[in-house]
Formats: structure tokens, sequence, C-alpha cells
């Protein structure tokens, strides 16, 4: 069961890492416009270089 | 990729430019809303961005497709009417927003707390449950109090944080002496908690943190989709007031200068131009014409308006402008006077229990009796207050109020999509649920019923010269009456004929020469003409008789097929007006309602609403105008259009977006159809307590049936409400 002492942890800090992850999404308003996101993948605005 | 791939503004139906007025001149501001109600797609972003992002003085514009609206940030001396005109020309229907009026930021910082919350709540409980699925399936003694007590570092944290919004609605509602659905919850999850923390200091065998955190995340998933669905009526009905930005033109020292309208004061002058609303209560001192007084009493033959005329705040100014010295400001003005009837009529309206608070009335007494009876009973039987308290504890997790606490708003949430698509807004919680017990509807006839344009009816009985010179003359003018014949005119094949020297006399009429004779188009006391009560302008050719052109106002789209279909559902149709009685009559006998009222005063109307209700009638208000703001506050449930009046708005449960009427039958079949999933899904959550709750008190409940019962309880009662869709 030793390995029970890696796994644990492990799993904690993955599920942690997405939590924080999701929280900067929030905390930089990525949802303020989930309908208008889902379409700017449409246009080829910015498609040979990012956005300066 | 080349520019020859680009899809381009003719895959976007919706791109096809709208022409519009430009708006009045903003404020210097470096922070500015455009709405844009006709974007829809990608090709409107990007075509819009562009556009903005051109203009000089511009340094960032963002369009937010969920709210079409476009946010810029510019140099202080770009406004907002510089750059509706940029639009129009690129194709995009666009209109100023007052940035003030806009309080997204206080919703979006809710949403977000609560979002956030959601998350923690939902992280905490799937690692829980993995450690919980290990226990149930057979982790035993020292590998299962290192669970245990690992669940119990990740759960009381991570409900420390996430239940906040039920610890301070529970504790509010106590301190008042009251019970709401959130008293049983925290009951729940804090008697879950620590039974659980209890028994895992005595290694036994059942903990409930992962009932505690699949609780905590299903309730909160609940008032998520409630906030979400409240944020967006919000929100839209924000950008309606948005929309009318309150400035008023003021002469000082002789030239007009734009000022807010809040900065006016009593014996200041005020220019109102043709087409704008009067801001302020008055009396004309200088200029001629015609004001358009329906929104206040529901009239739609214009008035004369001259020196010494009294003018009211909400009036529209039609044909010259005008200088009004303000006798009343602010909310001494008549509109606000009259808004005040609102406030006496709502009252009543908080009387309204929700089927939620019903529900939990009938809940939250009934659980917490029967988690003590089973403490009480398993105590006095075995002696063992460690057994009572987990089984009460049991009790509680198992009877636990998700798939309550998911019924109403799942439900709410997918109805209020769907009647958002059709272009109504559900502003007010219990709406849809008062809309449902609806068998009574009234509506006010101008601007709801009608379109508030008139319409030319007798074009048949004159002859071709003379409609060739009134077309001519019509086309002199902006009045609508003149517009009116234009139209009607233009629509038949008319061609103009020749006249001269056209000069517009504002409030009375245009005049001009047509081989050598005067001609005059316009009211009938400065053309010779008869009286008539119905609308009317006259012509006069030379020394002829003149001749009138009658008017109706013209229905508004849909109106015919909403009241059909109102009666054809059994309700009874009602029309209310403010207007003269042959007007009423020929509407009422038009669309084929039968009960009708003219003439009525606001307030009649209010007392004719409430004497319905007195009577047992569930009413439903439609109305715009200022006039009809107490019947709507008065009446079970109110629907205004868009285009009413602030004050109507606000008094109303429903707002109309689009100009069509035919969704309101609609939407009464949405709403029965609402209540009846709100009632299904309470019964659903019946069901699973029923088969489970005797369980919990005989103390078989293990931590996996809660679990079980919980999860099945709440996705049932979701995919329920979803069928509404």
């Amino acid at each position: 069961m030793t390995v029970l002492s890696y796994l644990i942890p492990i799993s904690l800090f993955l599920g942690g890492v997405g939590l924080l992850a999701f929280v900067y999404t929030v905390r930089s308003n990525q949802y303020d416009d989930p309908e208008g996101d889902a379409r700017r993948i449409l246009s080829n605005d910015w498609d040979e270089h990012p956005k300066p | 990729m080349t520019d020859a791939s680009h899809p381009g503004l003719a895959a976007c139906p919706g791109c096809v430019a709208t022409p519009r007025d430009a708006a009045d001149v903003a404020p210097q501001a470096s922070r500015l809303a455009l709405s844009l109600p006709g974007i829809h797609c990608q090709a409107c972003i990007s075509g819009v961005e562009k556009a903005l992002n051109a203009h000089p003085g511009v340094t960032s514009a963002r369009v937010n497709l969920t709210l079409k609206r476009a946010m810029i940030d510019a140099d202080p001396d770009v406004a907002a009417a510089d750059l509706i005109p940029v639009l129009e020309g690129a194709g995009y229907e666009a209109h100023e927003l007052d940035l003030s009026a806009i309080s997204a930021t206080a919703t979006s910082k809710a949403g977000r707390e609560l979002l956030l919350r959601l998350a923690v709540a939902g992280f905490a409980s799937m690692n829980v449950m993995l450690l919980s699925v290990s226990v149930w399936s057979g982790a035993s003694d020292a590998t299962r109090d290192m669970f245990h007590w690992i669940s119990a570092a990740i759960t009381l944290p991570a409900i420390a944080f996430s239940a906040q919004p039920f610890f301070r609605n529970a504790w509010s509602a106590l301190s008042v002496g009251r019970l709401n659905m959130d008293v049983p919850i925290v009951l729940a999850i804090v008697l879950a908690l620590v039974t659980s923390l209890w028994e895992t200091m005595l290694s036994g065998e059942h903990a409930y943190f992962d009932a505690a955190l699949t609780l905590t995340f299903f309730l909160l998933a609940g008032r998520y989709l409630d906030h979400r669905t409240r944020a967006v009526a919000r929100s839209a009905a924000e950008e309606l007031t948005a929309l009318e930005v309150p400035r008023a033109f003021r002469i000082e020292a002789g030239v007009p200068q734009e000022r807010a309208v809040s900065d006016l004061a009593i014996g200041d002058l005020v220019l109102v131009r043709p087409g704008g609303r009067m801001p302020v209560d008055g009396i004309v001192v200088d200029g001629q014409s015609e004001i358009d007084r329906s929104l206040l009493t529901g009239e739609t033959v214009p008035v004369f308006a001259g020196i010494d005329t009294a003018v009211s705040a909400g009036e529209v100014n039609l044909t010259g402008p005008l200088t009004v010295r303000a006798t009343a400001v602010g909310t001494d003005t008549s509109l606000h006077r009259m808004a005040d009837l609102v406030a006496i009529a709502e009252s009543g309206r908080s009387r309204y229990t929700s089927l939620a608070d019903s529900a939990a009335k009938l809940y939250a007494p009934g659980v917490h009796i029967l988690s003590a009876l089973s403490f009480l009973g398993w105590y006095l039987w075995s002696g063992d207050l460690r057994v009572a308290l987990n089984i009460a504890a049991a009790v509680l997790i198992i009877t636990c109020p998700c798939a309550l606490g998911l019924a109403v708003p799942a439900v709410t949430t997918a109805a209020s999509g769907r009647l958002f698509r059709k272009g109504m807004l559900i502003k007010h919680a219990t709406a849809l649920e008062r809309l449902a017990e609806v068998d009574t509807v009234v509506f006010d006839k101008t601007g709801t019923l009608t379109a508030g344009t008139p319409e030319l009816v007798n074009l048949s009985d004159h002859s071709p010269s003379h409609l060739a010179i009134a077309l001519a003359l019509a086309e002199g003018s902006a009045h609508p009456l003149s517009r009116a014949i234009s139209d009607a005119a233009r629509a038949a094949g008319v061609t103009a004929a020749r006249v001269s020297d056209i000069t517009e006399v504002p409030g009375y009429g245009t005049e001009g020469l047509w081989q050598g004779l005067r001609v005059r188009l316009g009211r009938a006391a400065w053309v010779g003409g008869g009286q008539s009560d119905r609308t009317a302008a006259w012509l006069a050719v030379g020394a002829d008789a003149p001749v009138p052109f009658v008017f109706a106002d013209a229905l508004r789209p849909g109106a015919a097929e909403a009241v059909a279909a109102l009666q054809a559902s059994g309700k009874r149709v009602w029309l209310m007006s403010g207007d003269t009685t042959p007007a009423v009559q020929a509407l009422a006998d038009r669309l084929g309602i039968a009960d009708w009222l003219a003439e009525t005063l606001p307030q009649d109307k209010a007392a004719k609403v409430q004497q319905m209700a007195q009577d047992g009638a569930r009413v439903l208000m439609v109305g715009d105008g200022l006039n009809d703001t107490g019947a709507l506050a008065a009446a079970h449930v109110s629907i205004s259009p868009a285009s009413a009046l602030d004050a109507a708005r606000v008094a109303s449960d429903i707002v109309l977006l689009g100009q069509d009427l035919e969704p309101i039958a609609e939407a009464c079949g949405t709403a029965r159809k609402a209540t009846r999933r709100i009632r299904e899904n309470f019964r659903i959550a019946t069901v699973y307590n029923v088969i489970a709750v005797p369980l919990a008190v005989a103390g078989l409940a293990t931590p996996l049936i809660a679990a079980l019962a919980m999860s099945l309880s709440s996705i049932t009662v979701s995919l329920n409400a979803l069928r509404l869709r």
C-alpha cells in the first residue's frame, strides 16, 4: 500500500493545478462572452501572427 | 489563407445595414459602450472591430457577442456619435449606451463568486468521492481511517468556503425567526460533518464527507443557474434603460447647450427639437408645433402647441422646435407623480408565494421533525447517543433538498431561455408561475395593440390629381400623418404633382402653389375643413371645399394573431384605452374583442384591474404608456413592449423585445408547461424520499445509498427540466 503515499498527493496536486487554472480563467474574464469566443475561432484575422 | 476564402458579409444576412438617425452627441469620455442589436456571427465581430479600430483616436475596441455590445477605449475627444456613422457605413446598426445605467460589474461579481465556490465544491467532491469509492469497495482498518482523515482535511476547508451563501441565508432567516430552505441544508451539512468527524476519530465505518460536498455542489449549481437566468434578464433590462441617454438642450445666453436632464432647474429655457421628448413640465414660450400625448393619455390625435401651451414631461414634440420654460423638473414632473401609482400597487404583488416557497414551508419543518423523531426513537431504544446521532444525520442527508433546490431553477432557466429566444425577457423571478395562472388579458390600445404610427384608410376616395398634390405637400414635412400619406400614395403608384414654394407652418401643416392656386394640407381649422371624430388631415386646393384624409392606427404585427390565440385558449380579452370611443370601438371590432373601455383615466384603468382581481380573475396586463403603469403594477402579471416608457417597463414583469405581439399567447402556454414541470420535479423528489427515508430511519442507509439517491434525483430533475426546451 506504500504506493498510496505517492498517488494520493499526486492526485491532489494535479486536481489543485486544475482548480488554480480555473480560478485564473474566471479572474481574467474568460467567461464573459462564451458565444463570441466560440465564433472568433472562425475568423482568419491574426492567423499568420498573434495580435500585437 | 487568402481573402477570397473569407466568408465576408454575404455569409451573414443579419449584417445588412439598418439605417437610423444618428444619436445625440455623447459627453467626453475615454470609455464608450455601443449596443449592436444586429450582430450575430463571426463576420460581424471582425467587421465591427476592424471598422472601430481603424477610426482615429480609438485605442481598442472589443465586441461581446453574448451581450451584443462593443466596449471601446478611446481618446477623450472621441464621442459615440462619431463612431455610430462609422459602423452604419460598414453596415451595422449601432446605438449609444449610457454606461452609468449598466451596473453589470456588481452582477458579474456575484456570478463569478458563485462560479468559484461551485468549482471548489466540485473539485473537492470529486477527490473525496475517489477516496470514498475505495472505502466502499473494501478498504478497511488503518487505510480506511487514513482515507477518512484525508477526506476530512479536504472537506472542512472546502465547505467553509463553498457553503458560505447557505450559511449566510440560513442565519438571516433564523435571526428574524423564520425557516427557509437553507436552514435544513445548513443543518444537514453541519450535522454530516460533525458525525463524520466523530466517526473518524473513533475509527468508525461510515463517514458522510462526500455527501456533504456533493450536496453543496448540486445546490450551488442550482443557485448558479438561477443567478445566470436573472443576470441575463437584468442586463437586457439595463440595456433598454441605457439606450435612453437622458440629455436635454438648455438655452444658455441664447445658445442651446447639451446638458444632463438632472441638471435642469425650474425657470430654465429648454429647447425641444422635433422628434424629441419633453424632459420637464413647462410652458411653451417660443415656437409652434404639434405634440403627441399618446404615452401619457393614450390619445392618438396630436395636439396643437403654441405660446403659453402647458406641456408635460414624456410628451413627444412632432413638427417644429419648441422652447419651454420649465415649471417642474425631476421627481416633481407629472411623469414621476404618475409613476408613484406604481409604488402603491406594487405592495400587493409581494404577497404572492412562489411554488418554491410553499414547498419549503412544507418541507423544512417536516424534515426537522422526522430527523428529530428518529434521533429520539433510536436514543430511547438503543441508549447509544452515537448511533442515534448517526441516524439523524443520515435522515437529514437522504432527505437533502438537492432535487428541490434544482427543481425550480432548472425549469425556469430552460423556460426563460426559450422565451428569450422568442424575444421575451422575464424580469421577475415568479413571473412565469403567475403567467401560468392568467385567465383574463387586458390590452392597452395605443402603442401596444397598435404600432403608434398612423395609416391612411380612405385613399380610394380621392381623385388622382388631389392625391398627386397631397403627395407633393406631404413630402415637404416629417410629420407622422404626412409620412403616412406619402407611404400610402407611393405604394399606390401616385407620382407627385409639381407644387412650388412648399413651406411647412409648424403646428398647422404645409402649403404651396400648384398651377397658380394656393394648396394647403394640414389641420382642419387652418385649411377650413369640418369636424371629424377620427384623426384627419385636410387638403384644400384653391377655393374648393377641403377634402379629408382619414387615418387609423396601424396594427402592431402579430396583434390579431395574439388576440385570436388568447381567445382560443379560453381567456377573456379586454381592451382599455384613454383614446376616444370611436377609435377604440373600431379597433375592438377589427380584432373581435367584445369587452372594451374607452376614454379611461389612468386611475380608472388601475381600479378596473383591481376590481377584476377582487372578482377572482387573474389579470395579465399588456401596456406601454405612463397611463398604464398603475394597471401594470396592479395586475397579477404584466407585459410591456420594449418601446414603452421606462416607468412602464419597470412596472412590468416581462418585457417584449421585438415588435411582434404573437409570442404573448405562446408565453402563456410555455409558462403553464413550466409550472407543470416544476410540480413534476417536486413529485420526483418526493418519490425518491419516500423510497430512501424509511431506509435511513431504519438505520440501513450507508453513505453509498445516500450518494446514489442524491445524484440520481438531481439528475432526473435536471433532465426533466430540459424536456421543456
